[in-house]
């Protein structure tokens, strides 16, 4: 029996302190020499922060639009032929319809869990671009853009154009009344570019508009060629992430030298892990109870015909806000047509738009000649004329996508649709134009706020026996009291007892 | 990268009771059961999903479970990291990105000195290449592009319609004289392309009957609308969309995407809306058999705006 265990600890001892993990990692590090990088990794620090997870929700939703695409594309037949539909949606029998349009119903009605997919699909994709929008907004708002992570912003906004170029071209693949409305809608937008509109719609479309070409050129591009695009640069986004470091909120002793918060292993990968799964349950949730694009109450696409309150996704709802309301110009002379009215809302507005973007963070530096490093993130408010600016932007995209509702809203608010029209032209330009100096302002009054971004203590009124009344501030929250532990490295070691009780003969294991 | 630039592996111990290693929940026990709860509550669902799964069971039911059981799952983890692990904080130095200014000078020289020297001891080479590979660039584009598509030459300026076409419905239907009544519209194509792609999309014509007598939209086309029937091209003069919606009260026709409105008695002119021309009007005439047909194409190129429309 002894000769045994002798074994066992000698087998147990020549393995090392680590086991059989440890032998297998030396075995790798023999290889690929992963030992000291692996280790930096491990002990890379993620500052903590709530408004740090909206990138993590893009980057999940985006994780799960790839699972549920690829479940999707094993069913979905990309192909304009007209078929006669015999499914198992019994309202569309015997209609004629594409294969696309044909087998996203069957996808949906003949596929265990089709339907569901379809729907995570879907909403993961509104989620994705929320996210991209939301998290670019954090960036912006607290500087997070300033150097060195000017590309990082630049990768960014290219990745949001991206998410909004893909999220139209998936819309348009089943084929659908609606969908088919917004291809026309593209269609005549590539029409109206000077000199070249016509040709280049002939391209895209081979032909003449619907044609038979554009479901399998979209599903091409949607499936493969952009999710490609996308995936490099979110490694290109990341790789400039962990190799630049995460910007941090001051406070609590960071500093622009150091970064402060939880380890990647393994707190910050647990949390980031749940947080997937946290995604990617709320997406299933989202798929189960609240429907959306039921394509099989559209019907299948027919040029000649259309639906009422017709809407795209969210996303290209400022697009279509401003086709509403630009005003009818158009150029027609000399036997050629400008149609101003197309052109400068669909082209040249999101081309300046998302050009203002791209060099924002160049703008921002030449005009406060601020050339250092910014590692420390800002308050909002304490760069007034930045946060003025996003707002403003923000604001008039926010009235571009509810003009996007015209005809919705002058049927619930029974309001002529003139009223309604005309009202959102004026808020278009006048909201942007106030929201400026308000913003401005109300950053200002923040700054001046005498323990502003502090949670309010009660005052706690007393009344003495002499009932004189007096009021004492009650104490700070104990979440809000910064706390005085002072951050500390990752230890390579944690000694199981304490350090001092060595002296007295206990044995310290170095685990 | 060199060694100096990189973080280095801290080798610095904490005894276990280190403040920084205790987790940060002031309960871990109870902590520790709600994360259980969870992690008993995503199983169970996750086997459900299992369940409903080989059963066929509904969409929601498939969707709940799977969506419960990755939530509880998830938070579980969360918590988990967030409560039970150690609270810190932590810190690593950021190490400033930029090399030494020898180190830059050298990469700049090897691209300029080096690199710049090869182009300009040979710089009709390089212009020569350089020409090449523009050419290159440019030819490339040609079957990339000329091979996606036929060019538009005069399609966008024509429909189907002909001289003598005759005017029928989506069923294919030839119109006749008595067919509409006085406030009713049909769509329309000319004969023979109703089923076609290019006959939806182009050649679609909304057809309202206006009135009993024959009248006149426009100085120019009286003859245009026999018996009361007026043909409109059905394709927006601003993006294209079916302008599908006829409201007969103020004799409008609307296109519901952007909600253009055009007058039907006064030559579809646009009267509310982001639409800047009137919908092209369809000549029609009514022949000795009664039909609807139509006297030629329309005269000008229909839908929305291009640059070679005249």
């Amino acid at each position: 029996m002894s000769d045994v265990i002798n074994t066992e600890r000698a087998k147990k001892q020549a393995l090392g302190p680590y086991g059989r993990i440890g032998q297998s990692l030396n075995e790798l590090d023999d290889r690929l020499g992963v030992a000291r990088g692996g280790r930096t990794f491990m002990d890379k620090i993620f500052p903590d922060h709530w408004s740090f997870m909206l990138g993590e929700i893009a980057l999940y939703s985006f994780l799960i639009l790839l699972v549920t695409g690829v479940f999707l594309t094993l069913y979905f037949i990309p192909s304009s032929a007209l078929i006669t539909y015999h499914g198992s949606y019994a309202p569309l029998d015997g209609q004629k319809m594409t294969q696309a349009f044909a087998s996203t119903v069957n996808l949906s009605f003949g596929v265990r869990g089709g339907l569901l997919m379809r729907q995570m699909h879907h909403w993961a994709c509104d989620i994705f671009v929320g996210a991209i929008v939301i998290h670019m907004a954090r960036v912006f708002f607290t500087g997070a853009f300033r150097k060195p992570r000017e590309m990082n912003w630049i990768i960014g906004s290219t990745l949001l154009i991206l998410a909004i170029v893909n999220g139209f071209l998936g819309y348009s693949l089943p084929d659908d009344l609606v969908s088919g409305t917004g291809i026309r809608i593209a269609y005549s937008i590539i029409l109206s570019i000077p000199l070249v509109g016509s040709y280049v719609a002939f391209w895209v479309f081979g032909g003449n508009f619907p044609g038979t070409t554009i479901i399998p050129r979209f599903f091409i591009l949607h499936c493969l060629i952009v999710p490609l695009i996308i995936i490099g640069l979110v490694s290109a986004h990341l790789f400039l992430l962990v190799r630049q470091k995460h910007t941090q909120f001051p406070g609590n002793g960071r500093t622009e030298k150091n970064v402060v918060g939880s380890p990647m292993f393994p707190v910050f990968m647990a949390k980031t892990t749940g947080f997937l799964f946290i995604v990617g349950g709320i997406t299933a949730l989202l798929g189960a109870f609240a429907q959306v694009n039921p394509i099989w109450q559209f019907g299948p696409y027919d040029a000649a015909r259309i639906s009422y309150a017709v809407q795209p996704d969210w996303y290209m709802g400022f697009l279509d806000g401003a086709l509403r309301i630009w005003p009818s110009w158009t150029f027609h002379n000399w036997g050629h047509t400008i149609a101003f009215n197309v052109l400068i809302p669909a082209v040249v507005l999101p081309g300046l738009i998302f050009n203002l973007v791209f060099v924002w963070p160049m703008l921002e530096r030449k005009f406060t000649k601020d050339n250092e490093f910014h590692n420390l993130l800002d308050r909002p408010s304490n760069r007034p004329t930045r946060t003025a600016a996003g707002v403003t932007m923000l604001s008039f995209l926010s009235m571009l996508f509810i003009a996007s509702s015209t005809d919705v809203l002058a049927k619930f608010f029974n309001l002529s649709l003139n009223t309604v029209l005309v009202s959102m032209r004026y808020l278009t330009v006048i909201v942007p134009i106030l929201a400026f100096p308000i913003t401005y302002r109300i950053c200002h009054e923040i700054q001046d706020l005498h323990g502003g971004g502090r949670r309010k203590t009660p005052n706690v009124v007393t009344r003495s026996s002499e009932g004189e009344y007096s009021a004492t501030p009650s104490p700070r929250y104990v979440d809000d009291v910064p706390s005085h532990l002072e951050a500390t490295p990752v230890p390579t070691y944690i000694h199981e007892e304490p350090e001092e009780s060595s002296d007295s003969g206990v044995r310290v294991v170095d685990r | 990268m060199t060694d100096e630039h990189r973080t280095p592996v801290s080798l610095t111990g904490l005894p276990a009771n280190d403040p920084h290693l205790q987790p940060a929940a002031r309960n871990p026990e109870l902590v520790e059961r709600v994360i259980g709860v969870c992690f008993m509550v995503g199983t169970l669902c996750l086997a459900g999903f299992g369940a409903c799964y080989w059963i066929d069971a509904q969409p929601w039911k498939l969707g709940a479970t799977l969506g419960g059981g990755l939530f509880f799952l998830g938070v579980g983890i969360v918590a988990w990291g967030k409560y039970l692990m150690p609270r810190g904080p932590f810190v690593e130095e950021r190490h400033t990105l930029a090399n030494s200014e020898a180190d830059r000078q050298a990469f700049a020289a090897a691209i300029v000195e080096r690199g710049g020297g090869v182009v300009q001891r040979r710089k009709l080479l390089g212009g020569l290449l350089g020409g090449g590979m523009g050419i290159f660039g440019v030819v490339a584009m040609f079957p990339l592009l000329r091979s996606l598509g036929p060019l538009p030459k005069t399609t966008l300026q024509h429909t189907d319609w002909r001289s003598g076409s005759y005017v029928v419905d989506q069923s294919g239907r030839r119109v006749q004289v008595g067919d509409l009544a006085i406030g009713s519209i049909e769509t329309v194509f000319p004969e023979g392309t109703q089923n076609s792609d290019r006959g939806q999309a182009v050649d679609q014509t909304v057809l309202i009957r206006v009135s009993n007598e024959a009248f006149t939209t426009k100085k120019g086309r009286e003859t245009w609308a026999p018996h009361g029937y007026v043909a409109y091209s059905k394709v927006c003069t601003h993006l294209g969309c079916p302008v599908g919606l006829y409201e007969q009260e103020l004799q409008l026709l609307v296109c519901p995407c952007h909600q253009s409105m055009f007058n039907v008695t006064n030559g579809a002119v646009p009267q509310f809306g982001p639409a800047p021309r009137p919908l092209p009007q369809l000549p029609l005439y009514v022949d000795s058999s009664g039909y609807l047909r139509s006297q030629s194409d329309y005269h000008e190129a229909v839908g929305p705006g291009f640059w070679e429309r005249s």
